[in-house]
């Protein structure tokens, strides 16, 4: 295979387990009552996961890294609006890479 | 008695979710320039932000990229990373009942972590219309294709985005929508249980397992957490 066929394949395949992901949402609790822990569960998923997928570069790429972490989510609790938010993480990150 | 019209039901959703554009302008720039530089065509980079249109999976996968392309790593990799479209979905799909069946498929392929945020947020007040949501998720899928398409164009003219601290966009946007997800110190006990556990796994495992086992963690937490709170309230005898 080309490796222009091998990336095009990819990414077809790519799609196809992303729409399988999001597909199977609709089957996979038919007839199960949500409720109680297993609610619990499924509400916390979403922060688990999206906390999972930053925490290596928050926790473990160095400390200009974390400490722009930290400022960031002091900006989000401040309820600021998300573009400001990011742009003051982005910010602290480049200042505090040019200082650590 | 008619609801508001079609029409104002999707400028409603464009409108509501326009700070989220914002965002994912410069980070769909930086994702077509890091898949420039890995040698997407402009063409490739949009066709895989068309399809696959998941960012987090998205930059995971460019990350991986190489030559020859580890075809197989990258589908489970992509597949891992997105298996929490299954238990949004799930919750998703108990407001899905005025869309219409063709409604619903093309509701689950564009669904995003914010245009599935902004839905679960709006079945707290009311019902949920498809005009609305697909307000809010086809200008997400316009807006990421074509910021993609730029960046892949624009790609090595922009240099290395490191150097502008632009790849700590990705994390501050995270973070940023991790606030609107705070309920609480139980909030913090998972996104503690989720951190700690996914930067250990990172350490210590190759590929994206990290997510599962990072997300898992945080379950398990609120599983537990949950049964004291209903062991508290059974203590009042509020039980139901």
């Amino acid at each position: 295979m080309s490796a222009d066929l091998l990336s095009l394949a990819t990414i077809i395949a790519m799609a196809l387990a992303t729409y399988l992901t999001r597909i199977g949402g609709l089957y996979l609790m038919q007839g199960v009552t949500v409720k109680g822990r297993l609610k619990a569960a499924l509400d916390a998923l979403p922060p688990a996961v999206l906390m999972a997928v930053i925490a290596p570069t928050v926790l473990s790429s160095g400390p200009a890294e974390t400490i722009a972490a930290v400022i960031t989510a002091g900006a989000a609790f401040l309820r600021l609006p998300m573009i400001v938010v990011v742009a003051i993480g982005v910010a602290a990150v480049i200042a505090l890479r040019a200082v650590v | 008695m008619p609801g508001p019209s079609r029409a104002t039901d999707f400028a409603r959703g464009v409108f509501d979710i326009l700070p989220v554009l914002a965002a994912a302008v410069p980070i769909g720039l930086l994702w077509g320039t890091l898949a420039a530089a890995k040698g997407f065509s402009p063409f490739a980079a949009w066709l895989t932000s068309a399809t696959v249109f998941a960012g987090a999976a998205q930059f995971i996968a460019v990350d991986m990229w190489r030559d020859p392309v580890p075809l197989l790593l990258i589908v489970v990799t992509t597949f891992i990373v997105n298996v929490r479209h299954l238990l949004m979905g799930a919750s998703l799909q108990r407001h899905l009942g005025e869309f219409s069946t063709p409604g619903r498929l093309l509701a689950m392929f564009l669904m995003t972590d914010e245009s599935w945020a902004f839905a679960e947020r709006k079945v707290l007040g009311e019902a949920l219309r498809p005009a609305y949501y697909f307000g809010v998720a086809v200008s997400m899928w316009l807006v990421w294709t074509s910021a993609s398409l730029a960046g892949a164009i624009a790609g090595r003219s922009l240099g290395d985005p490191a150097a502008y601290g632009f790849d700590f966009a990705f994390s501050a946007m995270f973070i940023a929508i991790l606030a609107g997800f705070w309920k609480g110190p139980r909030t913090g006990a998972v996104l503690a249980a989720s951190a700690v556990s996914a930067a250990l796994a990172k350490l210590a495992l190759a590929g994206a397992w990290y997510i599962v086992i990072g997300g898992l963690a945080g379950v398990i937490v609120a599983a537990v957490l949950h049964s004291e709170q209903e062991a508290a309230e059974a203590d009042r005898g509020d039980a139901p």
